[in-house]
């Protein structure tokens, strides 16, 4: 060991003449032992790349129904919209603070009730914007205020009680219609236009129930996404990741870790209930049925599936998910069965998911074998087996 | 009245048996098992499927039959449990808790489709009913299979108090809780404990599971969740990680839950429970009986 340590120093010692040069050699900064490339520019810079990939989709997205525009292929569109507002609404609670949610479908209820009764009582659907927002808000801090001074698996528990206390609420409620829940909820309309008419432009005729909604329910989805993703690069966004990865350092820095959560918590509702909203006009009714556990479930398996706090992690996530039962009609007993041992599979295996946070595709990775800026102090030796052959002498 | 507290015993009784393996399971690991009222389910399912398998026998046994079908469910439900927690639970021991309660609640779904896969989707009608003549104590009318039912969950807690609290076992068990490391130290085999603590509490809860079937007469996929849930509530309001806590919060639940019902009507029985829940965790989520957790780091 000894032997080892001496002989690499001499080996690492400096010519002569450069000793010579005393302080001006002392005090240079010591040089990287490994060169970096250049950081990629142009087109291939990874997050100019993501984002421009992410524009492309959106534009395929929109350009489906000229495409194809029979009803089959555009209802699973929309479904599949709303499921990724809804995983990306969980994607805060759950990806970036790591709050553990398995009622987030209460938050949906709300949204979709909310706007169902008062829509249905004559306000105009995007009226109830506000209200369902309101809403939610509330929601969100009546169950996260009390409950986020606890630690995450309190917090599991009490969110899967919340909702069942929500769809039993809704159950039982006059209100809300009971168990057969809140039927003819109109669509969305404007100056005595609505969806359901339909639009003429350009001399095609648009059906409004399909495409209109399609269109409406691609911009709420592309809107969260875009917000989303958005957060989470921000000082909020930080400050989740931090109280994910350690609440008591994330506090001693300076963060208010209880506001911060309630802020995850609140946000989340209300892309939950801006869904729900949506959710509501498509189906223009909607019953307590809608809202049990299992949907929560489903979400929390496609935000898990795809990656925890991964923008595109979660969006292949919440696609697998709503396209899932479409491919599978032959299974369609086994599906459930099939999430949970693929929720197992997943954390014992592959824990990040499919697509983590922090992965970059590996063609915009190019960071290539520098060789040390050293090289002519002695024979060139990699990091990695100089160890080995330490760890081998000890 | 009286017949409220009855019920309210009756009932909290069931709750008490589940919340206790919540209760044994958290105080060791710090693990909330999601899959524990889904062992219950399997539990009332096994149950099932012997007591069908046998009709004839438990024709003629009646109770005495429920008594040993009651003990092949607990023994079947215990090796569940050890099953899950060696398939599920220890290859991440050292994981984040986020992922420990993922798998938990894919492990539930596991449980609940798997038995829908098997059984059907239908609620099952038990082959044996227990309703057995009604007499009267002090104005509160109690069948003779409650009294005996509530006698056998009695004696099952009893026994777990004797376990955790006197044999080497126990001693074990609560070394893991108080500190994993140094009861390692201390030549505890951790894992074997650990293992045992889940078949113990899984039986308890298969238990429970035969009973409420045999009790209430019909049995579907899906009982297991909301009984999970009011056990986790019963184990919170008693003081999660505490054997007294799990059994008085159990009680104690059991008891609200019959005077709620009373006083807002059936459909908001869950509701009420709940909303119990939420009132506990934030006024005093240590419980009754729960000591004060310091966090280590």
């Amino acid at each position: 060991m000894t032997q080892t340590s001496s002989s690499r120093t001499s080996q690492a010692q400096p010519a002569p003449e450069q000793a010579v040069r005393g302080l001006a050699y002392r005090f240079r900064p010591p040089a990287p032992t490994r060169a970096r490339p250049a950081p990629e520019r142009g087109l291939l810079q990874p997050r100019r790349f993501m984002s421009g990939a992410g524009a492309v989709l959106l534009l395929l997205a929109l350009a489906v129904p000229f495409i194809n525009a029979s009803p089959y292929i555009i209802s699973i569109g929309t479904s599949a919209f709303i499921y990724i507002m809804l995983a990306m609404g969980l994607n805060i609670v759950v990806g970036y603070a790591g709050l553990l949610d398995l009622g987030y479908y209460a938050f949906f209820a709300v949204g979709a009730y909310t706007s169902g009764v008062l829509a249905t009582g004559g306000m105009p659907l995007v009226f109830t914007i506000p209200f369902v927002i309101l809403a939610c808000i509330a929601a969100g801090i009546i169950i996260g205020g009390p409950t986020l001074r606890l630690r995450s698996d309190y917090l599991a528990i009490v969110t899967l009680g919340f909702g069942e206390i929500i769809r039993l609420t809704a159950n039982n409620l006059e209100l809300t219609g009971g168990p057969s829940g809140i039927s003819g909820i109109p669509t969305f309309s404007f100056l005595g236009w609505s969806f359901r008419d339909g639009l003429d432009l350009f001399g095609i005729h648009f059906n409004g129930d399909i495409l209109l909604y399609y269109t409406a329910v691609l911009a709420g989805g592309g809107f969260t996404v875009l917000a989303v993703a958005r957060l989470g690069k921000g000082r909020l966004g930080r400050a989740w990741r931090a109280i994910k990865d350690d609440e008591d350092a994330a506090e001693a820095m300076g963060i208010n870790t209880y506001l911060t959560k309630l802020a995850a918590y609140v946000l989340g509702a209300i892309f939950g209930g801006l869904a729900g909203i949506l959710m509501s006009a498509h189906q223009s009714a909607i019953s307590p049925t809608s809202f049990v556990f299992l949907n929560s479930a489903l979400l929390l398996m496609a935000v898990v599936l795809g990656g925890m706090g991964s923008t595109p992690g979660v969006l292949i996530g919440a696609l697998v998910i709503s396209l899932a039962p479409e491919l599978l009609r032959d299974f369609a007993s086994w599906r459930f069965l099939l999430f949970g041992v693929l929720l197992v599979l997943m954390m014992i295996f592959r824990p990040q998911g499919l697509w983590p946070s922090t992965a970059v595709l590996p063609f915009l990775r190019f960071r290539r074998e520098g060789r040390s800026p050293r090289e002519g102090f002695g024979p060139h030796v990699p990091d990695d087996e100089n160890l080995d052959r330490s760890g081998e002498q000890a | 009245m009286l017949q409220l507290v009855v019920d309210g015993l009756f009932v909290g009784s069931f709750y008490a048996l589940v919340a206790l393996g919540y209760s044994m399971v958290y105080g060791i690991i710090k693990l909330l098992n999601f899959a524990h009222g889904d062992v219950y389910m399997v539990g009332a399912f096994t149950g099932f499927v012997v007591l069908s398998s046998v009709t004839g026998v438990a024709a003629v046994g009646g109770l005495a039959s429920i008594l040993i079908v009651l003990l092949i469910a607990m023994l079947l439900t215990g090796i569940l449990g050890v099953t899950v927690e060696r398939v599920a639970y220890r290859p991440l021991r050292a994981s984040p808790r986020l992922a420990v309660l993922i798998t938990a609640v894919g492990v539930s779904f596991i449980l609940e489709y798997g038995v829908r896969q098997i059984m059907g989707p239908n609620p099952r009608v038990y082959p044996v009913r227990l309703s057995g003549e009604t007499f009267n104590l002090l104005g509160a009318r109690i069948t003779l299979p409650q009294i005996i039912l509530f006698a056998v969950a009695a004696g099952l807690m009893v026994a777990l108090n004797y376990l955790v609290m006197r044999s080497r076992d126990g001693r074990a068990m609560r070394a893991i809780a108080l500190d994993p490391q140094a009861a390692k130290l201390m030549g505890v085999n951790v894992d074997a404990v650990i293992s045992r603590t889940f078949f113990i509490g899984s039986a308890l809860a298969g238990a429970a599971g035969v009973m409420a079937g045999a009790y209430y007469g019909t049995v579907d996929f899906l009982m297991g969740f909301v009984i999970g849930l009011k056990a986790f509530t019963a184990a919170v309001i008693g003081g999660i990680g505490n054997l007294y806590g799990a059994m008085l919060g159990g009680i104690l639940l059991g008891l609200l839950e019959s005077f709620g019902t009373n006083f807002l009507g059936g459909e908001w029985r869950d509701v009420f429970s709940f909303a119990c829940l939420i009132l506990f965790l934030s006024f005093r989520p240590t419980g009754i009986l729960g000591a004060r957790v310091v966090e280590r780091m």
